[in-house]
């Protein structure tokens, strides 16, 4: 078959899965007084169209800014007043100030899940599509496509556009910056991912990668002539996508709403990060101050970002680039303050772009962070969607990329790791079928705790158990992913320097 | 690299593929579901809780039961399952209950009865000889066969969104037809037996089945030049295959026939009070005939050949079963649609008998038996269609002029379903399968035939492209012109005949390829 023709079928088929889904529940369904995510983007679109762009940040007597008041960048804002604008047209109901709050019906739920779907749509599956083309190894014509099926099959982030809800435009548009990025147009790329950072702030985990790789590159052309002339474009390119962000609203306002709202908590739920899970052995929140809170957790997100950072800006390459935007998301999701189970989603998306190098590592991983969700979808009652997307998924990984049959050191790009480590270890030969039993042994202890959490009520004394495993179990994962990902990439270009000599 | 391992799977990729839509089909667990949830809460509650006696006699709910004992049989095992997951939806009373219990029941017995039918794909996916080796995977013609029945747009939207059970009653079918093309033919006797006292209406394609065991079983032999030698009759076939038939038959109709019921179920099952065409129009020469009719009225009024206050004022698609005049043409009867389907019937089982091309010559003869009652046949649902659309498959991937045949058949007989999911969350879904559903057929049959002409001649090319701007239309434009409030069912009509005239096209074309066909040279060869 042709080349599109799969695609279509796969995009067809990615879209339709997502369809599905969103036919089920949303965040906050039927729950006054708060509600969900759901209302909070419906709050947006109120307020934003009916308030004057400088009282959107600003808590006046028409905008408690405790009920939902907006708390992402301005992009957002923008968005939600083109969505507004729309939803004016079909029923001035929707928006209405004030008499539309908690408002629910079975058209609006048709109208904000279409604006969802045409936001994914438009934005984050063109830059999958256009990223699986631009795969080097896509020696095989059809590997474009059953890479995109993986990536666009991806539970976690359909679970939490079209069941939770939620827009992906923040993750396309970072998408968006590394597609430009790979084919070498920086400035386009740079300006992609501001726009990104401009819709929503939790983008600032992907940060530190872009700014490492974008210097190391202008480091590598030289620092005479071109290499300065790209440095020196850069704040142009940033300055040429944050003004028409930055026209009405004041940024000030907002960096408060951010900081006020982010510092003094260091987790909110139970979320699989390093600060809830060590919450079970001592109770952190009574035994430090927040300030050194902040400064505890501050230094170990740092110390952990380092070395992927550093390896990035002395030998910036476009694959180094990619497992350092995984590592460096991992280390904030797990250290860092204010974090939110959806975050996941952040290291999750670069896991995708890396999935045809490393198959397996990546399922697991794309497993794992779904399963981390698994507390907050019970919440919003997608246990369903949850229960049959994940295992397709699953099937789908094992069907195109025959996972089980790849998990040799070279497969999992530790070749070079291995070597230096040959003289030590003793137990390597059997290390693809140790490393497949613990795959098998983490699916079953997963398995066994979404039935838990489901089916069974938790002991009256324990509350939170089941979460709090979730969270437990995801956490030690991520350390793991954690470590193996910053091995791949220390020993990355080794592997690379031996391959020239031989 | 994925398709050899694929292919060093063996049949792994079987598995995928029925895996995938099984989770698909727990996907549309929470869509829209029609009134044939409630026909069949209700049965499960009559056959639950009353004697054998009453079942075709219970009449509390308008949604009595209509179909053969079998069925009812299998609705009673049903409720013993049904009964753990939400009690309540097997009392009588309780018309139009649900619950969310009953609705996972409900829709997983769907799901899990389907197994019969991804083994019955399996089954005919083995029948097909793989003489085409190719490559790649996804070009092999038993990989397209299995995705063209698992995944097929219709039986999709059929029994998992608007609920029904015809996936295991087709499986029932295509095993029986896998069964007589390995040459089991008792088994496939006794296969479409018990089918027929699941679903009455497979009845259709009973002549087919009839002729093809008479001609190939019950006569051992054939002449050197393909015809009948009369002389090879076996009375122990024949003997064997009127057990089979007379013992499944008992078993079914017995119990009624000692209770002296059997009047009152044949009563139930053939319910020609109702009128000739279904609420909606099924798109058969029926359609053409009423939209003919209205068209003519028109016409007579604006020329004043008709006097306006003596025409019967009735909305042919109200939504209610109901019988309809014609004001100009002769009205319908049974009977006469009757006659026209045996007609229509007839040249098939003649060229099932008098050249008799092995299981390929069966299955056209039962694609022509499907299609020609669909296009003549009393009060025929849209549904029916499937019926020929399903057995057209095993032939499509054999040669291309029935590939190109069943790309026109089934993409107009799947478009007709779309009014079936009406509402508006279900609209995208069934968007989405169709074009899924179409796009691949289309792109995996060229690939398959890419050595040979053209599947569809521009004619045809472009009938199935207005499809897209008729959808449009009915779908987006319609509904905001002001037409809506005084004609609501135009953009039914217009499906249904636009619909018509496709499969009436391809109905024809069929049946001419099938008449003209040469007794094969490759039998000789063999």
């Amino acid at each position: 078959m042709e080349k599109w023709s799969l695609m279509t079928l796969t995009v067809l088929l990615a879209l339709t899965v997502r369809w599905a889904v969103s036919l089920g529940s949303y965040s906050g369904a039927g729950k006054p007084p708060m509600y969900g995510d759901y209302e909070a983007q419906r709050h947006w679109q109120e307020i934003t169209y009916n308030l004057p762009i400088r009282q959107w940040y600003f808590n006046t007597s028409d905008n408690n800014l405790l009920y939902w008041g907006l708390d992402y960048p301005p992009l957002t804002a923008y968005h939600s007043f083109v969505c507004a604008y729309i939803a004016k047209l079909i029923n001035p109901d929707w928006v209405a100030l004030h008499t539309s709050r908690g408002y629910e019906s079975q058209p609006h739920k048709l109208f904000m899940r279409t604006t969802v779907f045409v936001a994914d749509l438009l934005v984050y599956i063109p830059a999958v599509i256009l990223y699986c083309f631009s795969l080097k190894e896509t020696s095989a014509k059809k590997k474009a496509s059953t890479c995109a099926l993986c990536i666009l099959l991806y539970p976690g982030l359909i679970l939490i556009d079209h069941g939770h809800f939620q827009y992906p435009l923040s993750l396309g548009l970072a998408l968006w910056a590394v597609l430009c990025l790979s084919h070498d147009w920086d400035l386009l790329g740079s300006m992609a991912f501001c726009l990104a950072l401009n819709y929503k702030q939790m983008e600032l985990y992907h940060s530190l990668p872009f700014f490492c790789y974008l210097l190391g590159k202008c480091f590598k052309k030289g620092l005479k002539g071109k290499g300065w002339a790209l440095l020196g474009s850069f704040p142009w390119a940033l300055l040429g996508s944050f003004p028409w962000a930055l026209l009405g609203s004041f940024p000030w306002a907002l960096l408060d709403i951010i900081i006020t709202d982010c510092l003094f908590i260091l987790f909110q739920d139970k979320v699989a990060n390093i600060w809830c899970s060590l919450s079970v052995l001592i109770k952190i929140k009574n035994v430090i101050s927040p300030r050194t809170q902040l400064k505890l957790s501050f230094a170990v997100t740092f110390l952990s970002l380092l070395p992927a950072c550093i390896k990035l800006t002395v030998q910036p390459s476009l694959r180094g680039f990619k497992f350092a935007l995984v590592s460096c998301a991992l280390s904030f999701f797990l250290f860092s303050f204010q974090v939110h189970e959806k975050s996941i989603l952040l290291v999750s998306v670069p896991v995708c772009l890396i999935i045809n190098e490393i198959p397996f590592m990546a399922t697991w991983f794309l497993l794992v962070s779904t399963f981390s969700l698994l507390p907050l979808l019970l919440k919003d009652e997608l246990l369903l969607p949850y229960a049959v997307t994940t295992p397709a998924f699953l099937a789908v990984c094992l069907a195109s990329f025959s996972i089980l049959e790849k998990t040799s050191a070279e497969d999992l790009q530790l070749k070079a790791f291995s070597l230096s480590l040959k003289g030590y270890v003793s137990w390597f030969k059997s290390f693809p079928r140790i490393v497949r039993s613990l795959f098998l042994l983490s699916l079953a202890l997963m398995a066994v705790l979404s039935v838990l959490s489901a089916a069974v009520p938790p002991p009256r004394r324990l509350p939170d158990l089941f979460p709090l495993a979730v969270a437990v179990v995801s956490c030690l994962h991520f350390l793991l992913f954690l470590l193996y990902f910053n091995v791949v990439i220390l020993w990355d270009s080794k592997n690379r320097g031996q391959k020239k000599i031989s | 690299q994925g398709a050899r391992a694929m292919a060093a799977g063996g049949r792994g990729w079987f598995r995928a593929l029925a895996l995938g839509v099984s989770f698909l089909k727990c996907l549309l667990i929470p869509a829209y579901y029609s009134t044939d949830f409630e026909v069949h809460r209700n049965w499960l509650a009559i056959t639950h809780n009353l004697p054998l006696s009453q079942w075709y006699y219970e009449a509390t709910s308008e949604w009595t039961l209509d179909y053969p004992p079998f069925f009812a049989w299998f609705e009673y095992v049903l409720s013993h399952i049904a009964k753990y997951f939400d009690p309540q939806m097997l009392v009588v009373e309780n018309l139009n209950y649900t619950s969310r219990a009953t609705i996972f029941f409900q829709r997983l017995s769907v799901i899990f009865t389907d197994t019969l039918f991804i083994y019955a794909v399996h089954e005919c996916c083995r029948c097909i000889n793989g003489k085409r080796a190719a490559k790649d995977i996804l070009e092999k013609p038993t990989f397209i066969l299995a995705v063209l029945l698992l995944w097929n747009f219709g039986l999709l939207i059929v029994d998992h969104i608007h609920f029904q059970y015809n996936g295991f009653l087709f499986g029932l079918m295509l095993l029986s037809v896998a069964r007589l093309c390995q040459k089991r033919y008792l088994e496939g006797a006794l296969l479409f037996a018990v089918l027929l006292h699941f679903k009455h209406i497979y009845v259709y394609v009973a002549p087919a089945y009839g002729i093809y065991l008479l001609r190939s079983y019950c006569f051992t032999a054939n002449n050197a030049d393909g015809s009948l030698k009369w002389r090879s009759f076996s009375f122990l076939h024949v003997t064997l295959l009127g057990l089979i038939v007379c013992l499944v038959s008992a078993l079914s109709l017995g119990p009624f026939l000692v209770l002296g019921q059997l009047p009152q179920v044949i009563s139930r099952l053939f319910p020609f009070k109702r009128g000739l065409c279904h609420a909606y129009w099924a798109p058969n020469f029926w359609a053409l005939y009423n939209a003919m009719d209205k068209a003519l009225t028109i016409l007579g009024l604006k020329c004043n050949f008709l006097d306006g206050t003596k025409i019967p004022k009735a909305s042919m698609t109200g939504g209610l079963v109901q019988e309809f005049q014609h004001t100009v043409l002769p009205s319908v009867t049974p009977l006469a649609t009757l006659i026209c389907t045996f007609i229509a019937i007839l040249p098939s089982v003649f060229c099932l008998w008098f050249k008799p091309q092995g299981p390929r010559g069966f299955l056209q003869c039962l694609v022509l038996c499907a299609l020609s009652s669909f296009m003549f046949g009393w009060h025929v649902h849209e549904k029916a269609i499937l019926l020929a659309i399903l057995p057209l498959s095993l032939l499509s991937i054999q040669r291309a002029k029935d590939a190109g045949i069943y790309l026109i058949l089934a993409t107009t007989g799947h478009f007709s379903l779309f009014p079936l999911l009406f509402t508006t969350p279900e609209l995208p879904i069934k968007v989405l399968l169709m074009l899924l559903f179409t796009v691949y057929s289309f792109s995996s049959l060229k690939s398959l035939f890419r050595r040979e002409k053209p599947l569809l001649n521009w004619l045809e090319t472009i009938y199935l492209i207005q499809l897209v701007p008729l959808e449009i239309f009915c779908e987006f434009i319609f509904p905001l012109t002001s037409w809506k409030q005084h004609f609501p069912f135009v953009p039914l009509l217009l499906t249904s005949v636009y619909c018509a005239l496709g499969i009436t096209y391809a109905w024809l074309k069929l049946y001419i390829s099938v008449l003209t066909e040469r007794t094969p040279v490759r039998q000789k060869a063999e």
